[in-house]
């Protein structure tokens, strides 16, 4: 009996195991963020839409497989990615090598600089001195608190935010001086809209690889090389197939792609 | 895990202890010194008396903490008055004010309610005696109902001082740099959930330990008549515990 029992036991752990080994992905589930217009965000009745979305279902409808999208905030989102609530990262996420120490990431799937926003009439310009005093704006644990927090740390005051949107929110009351974002995500999510209509873009593109990365790219867990491939394979197709540029015409009229 | 981050970055950490330690101090010496007067207040049978602060208290005892510092932070930040004013006063501009101020309002309901409580069971005996010596109704307050209802209050009083600590987490969610937002700046930077995470629960220990040792000290002296009484054989007694 007993041995009958342990034999059951070895035949269910191998066979879980062949499972896992063959997992052929017909479900992926995907993190994003939904606050972070125009990428994603959520609307008033409740559902998700923006780029990063339609891209999270245009390349599922590529790779031929059935996709659920997961809402988490941005602080946690690696760490949910290696909790396995969800096998990939579809957050505009830059890739960085700090990042890539944790997770591994796709190609790029889209590619934009980075911007600061001021008051129109403040006057206020981009350099040691200009800056001096000033309070920038940013969401924490992105490339550009990274940014802001390496080259002007010094000079300014830095505050933190769990969304972008509650970054617009502080700099329309008149709390922080400048925000420094994507420059799309700047334009759409804020300058764009009535509250941002007294504020503009100041300063250089910044692009800089050592802080800005390689542009945004999808973020999977350490190892899982196949699922890489799909996404990249996919990443391909919707480019060369036209999908790509309808979604990107759809939010932007220009490349976002980049070079 | 590697706490090499935690060590390097020290001086943030200190930081955040520095800031959570002056918001809650201050919130909650400030909320108890609205405290006292509003609880006497409250003890009053004249409704146009009690009611506004019945209402006050039922409002910030009945909603969440972090609506509260949402409403007073994002809230006022939305105002066009409080807009221009802090064009001028640039304090306003500060996270910090807006939410001592919540925490300030918050421990002051809660408070408010413990030293009702205690006075309302101040024994009747002891007001009829106070008033028999001649007292007036201020004096009676000073010297019988206030100091015995202090004693009362303390244990329950000790548990919304940690209340308070705990609840002053929520700091970090405006940008605050207290303790927890140290620990979320850490986290970010290094992707280290459980080195950033676990440190500040161990400060957030010792400050607990630290709060209900001082309150045990308190209570010893002010409840120092009710212990059973010290036999005067010439040793030195330990004390009960």
């Amino acid at each position: 009996m007993k041995k009958f029992i342990s034999a059951v036991f070895v035949a269910a752990i191998a066979l879980g195991a062949a499972q896992a080994d063959a997992k052929d992905w017909k479900k992926v589930r995907i993190g994003v963020e939904g606050a972070y217009p125009p990428f994603s965000s959520v609307t008033s009745d409740g559902k998700l839409v923006g780029f990063d979305i339609d891209m999270a279902n245009a390349l599922c409808d590529q790779m031929k497989v059935e996709c659920e999208l997961v809402t988490q905030d941005w602080d946690g989102i690696i760490p949910a990615l290696q909790a396995r609530k969800y096998d990939a990262i579809i957050a505009s996420m830059s890739i960085t090598e700090e990042r890539k120490k944790k997770v591994d990431f796709t190609n790029k799937y889209y590619q934009t600089p980075a911007k600061f926003v001021r008051k129109k009439g403040s006057g206020i310009e981009i350099t040691k001195d200009g800056l001096k005093g000033k309070t920038v704006g940013v969401q924490r644990a992105t490339i550009h608190d990274n940014f802001v927090t390496e080259v002007y740390g010094d000079a300014v005051e830095v505050k933190r935010y769990g969304t972008q949107d509650e970054a617009y929110l502080d700099i329309a009351a008149g709390r922080v001086d400048l925000l420094l974002a994507d420059s799309v995500a700047l334009e759409d999510g804020f300058l764009k809209t009535d509250s941002g209509k007294d504020y503009e873009f100041v300063g250089p593109d910044f692009t800089d690889p050592k802080y800005f990365g390689d542009g945004a790219g999808i973020a999977i867990r350490k190892g899982e090389d196949e699922l890489a491939e799909m996404f990249n394979a996919a990443i391909d197709a919707i480019r060369a197939n036209g999908v790509y540029k309808s979604i990107q015409d759809k939010y932007f009229n220009f490349n976002v792609y980049g070079s | 895990m590697d706490f090499s981050p935690i060590f390097e970055n020290y001086p943030l950490f200190l930081e955040g202890l520095v800031n959570t330690t002056k918001l809650v101090v201050s919130a909650l010496a400030i909320g108890l010194l609205i405290a006292v007067p509003l609880a006497i207040l409250r003890t009053s049978r004249n409704p146009l008396v009690n009611g506004p602060v019945w209402a006050f208290t039922y409002f910030f005892r009945g909603t969440p903490l972090l609506v509260q510092i949402f409403m007073i932070y994002y809230g006022l930040g939305q105002l066009q008055f409080v807009i221009e004013l802090s064009q001028d006063w640039t304090f306003l501009r500060d996270a910090y004010w807006y939410a001592l101020l919540a925490f300030t309002l918050n421990t002051a309901a809660y408070t408010t309610e413990i030293i009702r409580g205690a006075i309302e069971g101040t024994p009747y005996g002891e007001v009829e005696a106070a008033r028999a010596c001649g007292m007036s109704k201020s004096q009676t307050y000073r010297r019988v109902i206030l100091p015995s209802a202090f004693r009362r209050a303390l244990p329950a009083y000790s548990n919304e001082v940690i209340f308070m600590l705990h609840g002053s987490v929520l700091a970090s969610v405006i940008t605050i740099v207290d303790l927890l937002g140290a620990a979320r700046i850490i986290n970010s930077r290094y992707l280290a959930p459980y080195e950033a995470f676990l440190s500040v629960a161990a400060i957030y220990l010792c400050f607990t330990f630290l709060i209900v040792g001082g309150f045990k000290l308190l209570e010893n002296r002010w409840f120092a008549h009710l212990r059973p009484r010290e036999q005067t054989t010439g040793k030195k007694q330990t004390q009960p515990a």
